[in-house]
């Protein structure tokens, strides 16, 4: 018998909403564009962080995500860095940015392609970003569906906590195309391992029935 | 692991050839695969490509075409769904019945999938949606009949290893039964003019772990398995263990210890129930950049591994990316059905700074228990365990 899995933490970010376990926060700019929104979350979460400015805007998205679950937990005291596995999925992979970088050779009287671009056309770095950030070295796998199915981000999470391959998981969605994104993230935990940590519960069942209550909550 | 994962079946497509059985008796005869091209539409400046023969491909896609969906039309493929079609469809030929049930799945393993459609010239494809790795492969899973939507795995270059480990968990779970795992990758100006401005490429064909060792090259192809909990080969191999760790150093330098590597491997060992002293043979990832191969030289001799054989299949059909994986996973598999080593092409004199037993001429030897090993960009590791039964 498996044990049960739990969500210990989670947030979703969209543009009109931050919501973080169960909280919404409206936002009160009017949108302008994904560059401005970015910033500007970045700055609300007193961040200082240098390298963020380097990066494209998935890993943008995802690295804030990751840093809004985390920052107010004690999740990575809990484990060793290499218990902690970390399970990313979206649609349009790379393609923000593969967009980007094909402007930069496909005009050959214009042509300036550079490894600073071109390191971002992976999904996965924004996986590595994370890592780096947290110094989380565990498992870590970057899938590509058609659109957020808490079915499939269960099933391979289940995979790595249920064989003891990690001992929690952070996963979800992070997709950005243009001025089109969101990040659904989510912490998942051993339920025997964090029970005295929660004695008063707080925590939901890691089930296709709370992800997408969680997602629809708009 | 709970249920046994059998390989069922095979194929690989590359520079050398249209089947395993082809490309292997290239590789057993030292064949390598590359070419200089000086084509402007693919790169700014000469280079040693491993490229899949056009025609051939064309050719053998008709064919399949013809016989499975005389309905449909050639010109509504792109030239890697082509290639993943005809590598499957080679693939599967002997399990083929078992594989169409609510008990199988496919699981694609890319990188960059059909980016060519970003190209000027691709404007006129009926479908430039199929830019999504998702709908790439729908379009793949439903030419045969697959009754699961694929899953797609894009991990930089563990992508292969990991598709395989992740699609072997999915059966040792009891979620599937069979699996197909297909891994390809195109060289497009897109993926090359990248890989330049790394300054990653190397102007010869590419010497994994030797002195003179310059950079990678740059492959293209495709690679098909079959994972199975029943069906297997008169030569039955397994996988019985895997697993990936990431640096979490830097997203585009290797470890500077290996040490993360070295955990993914004693990982994978331990899940296999294996010591390093039971291995037979290292299929490494050798991608023949200076600090790419002597992190892993470093990572084997934390695992215990320094003095086992090892090769990088890299020499004969360069760095194919997201295929890479599974065709080194199947030219092991392969070592592991002949007992038959494959020397490391483009070696000569070793250039890291252990002494690793890196192989120079094919070697005749029992093969028990073998390990595949990746790393990528995004500072990941991939490790998996074969066994012969």
């Amino acid at each position: 018998m498996n044990e049960m899995l739990l969500i210990t933490h989670w947030n979703i970010i969209r543009k009109d909403a931050v919501i973080r376990n169960e909280i919404v926060e409206l936002s009160n700019e009017i949108f302008v564009n994904f560059a401005t929104f970015i910033k500007a979350l970045y700055k609300k979460e007193v961040i200082s962080y240098p390298k963020f400015y380097k990066m494209d805007n998935l890993s943008k998205l995802g690295f804030l995500g990751a840093e809004m679950l985390l920052k107010d937990t004690a999740f990575l005291d809990r484990y060793r860095k290499e218990e902690i596995g970390i399970v990313i999925m979206n649609s349009s992979s790379s393609l923000d940015t593969d967009l980007a970088y094909n402007e930069t050779i496909k005009d050959k009287s214009n042509y300036f392609p550079s490894p600073s671009v071109f390191v971002y056309t992976l999904p996965n770095i924004l996986i590595g970003e994370i890592c780096i950030r947290h110094k989380i070295k565990g498992e870590n796998a970057f899938l590509v569906s058609d659109q957020f199915d808490p079915g499939k981000v269960i099933e391979p999470v289940k995979l790595l906590l249920d064989k003891d391959h990690a001992q929690a998981c952070l996963c979800g969605w992070v997709e950005v195309l243009g001025d089109r994104f969101e990040s659904v993230l989510f912490l998942v935990e051993k339920e025997k391992l964090i029970k005295e940590y929660y004695p008063l519960g707080g925590y939901s069942p890691f089930t296709i029935k709370s992800l997408t209550q969680f997602y629809q909550n708009k | 692991m709970m249920r046994p994962v059998y390989i069922a079946g095979d194929n690989i497509i590359t520079s050398l050839g249209m089947t395993t059985r082809e490309v292997i008796h290239q590789v057993e005869s030292g064949f390598t695969g590359f070419q200089r091209y000086n084509d402007r539409s693919l790169t700014p400046v000469p280079v040693p490509l491993s490229l899949v023969h056009r025609d051939l491909l064309n050719a053998k896609f008709l064919e399949i075409l013809v016989t499975r969906h005389p309905e449909m039309h050639e010109e509504h493929f792109t030239r890697l769904e082509k290639m993943f079609i005809v590598s499957i469809h080679d693939a599967i030929k002997e399990t083929e019945p078992a594989l169409f049930g609510s008990n199988s799945l496919l699981v694609i393993s890319t990188t960059k999938g059909n980016i060519e459609l970003l190209e000027e010239g691709k404007k006129d494809f009926p479908d430039p949606g199929r830019i999504y790795l998702w709908k790439m492969a729908d379009t793949i899973g439903s030419f045969f009949g697959f009754v699961n939507r694929p899953v797609v795995v894009s991990n930089a270059c563990i992508s292969g290893v990991l598709a395989l480990s992740t699609a072997a968990r999915m059966i040792d779970a009891g979620l599937y039964d069979h699996v197909v795992v297909a891994g390809g990758d195109l060289l497009t100006e897109f993926v090359i003019s990248g890989f330049l401005s790394f300054q990653a490429l190397s102007p010869e064909p590419c010497k994994p772990f030797d002195v003179a060792r310059n950079g990678l090259s740059l492959g293209e192809g495709c690679g098909t398995v079959i994972l199975s909990s029943d069906h297997k080969k008169s030569t039955a191999v397994m996988v019985s263990g895997s697993a990936t760790t990431n640096d979490a150093n830097h997203i585009s330098g290797p470890s500077r210890t290996g040490e993360e590597l070295a955990m993914g491997i004693v990982n994978a060992l331990k899940e296999a129930g294996i010591n390093p002293a039971e291995v037979s043979f290292v299929s490494a990832h050798g991608t023949a950049t200076p600090f790419n191969d002597e992190m892993e030289s470093q990572a084997l001799r934390i695992a215990g591994l320094q003095h086992v054989p090892v090769n990088s299949f890299k020499g004969y059909c360069g760095h194919t990316l997201g295929a890479a994986g599974v065709i080194e996973s199947i030219a092991t598999i392969r070592s592991m059905e002949s007992n038959l080593l494959f020397r490391s092409a483009g070696f000569n004199e070793i250039g890291v700074s252990l002494s690793l037993n890196v192989i120079r001429e094919n070697i005749h030897t029992p093969v028990q228990n073998c390990l595949k090993i990746a790393s990528g960009f995004g500072g990941c590791n991939a490790a998996i365990v074969f066994r012969k039964v």
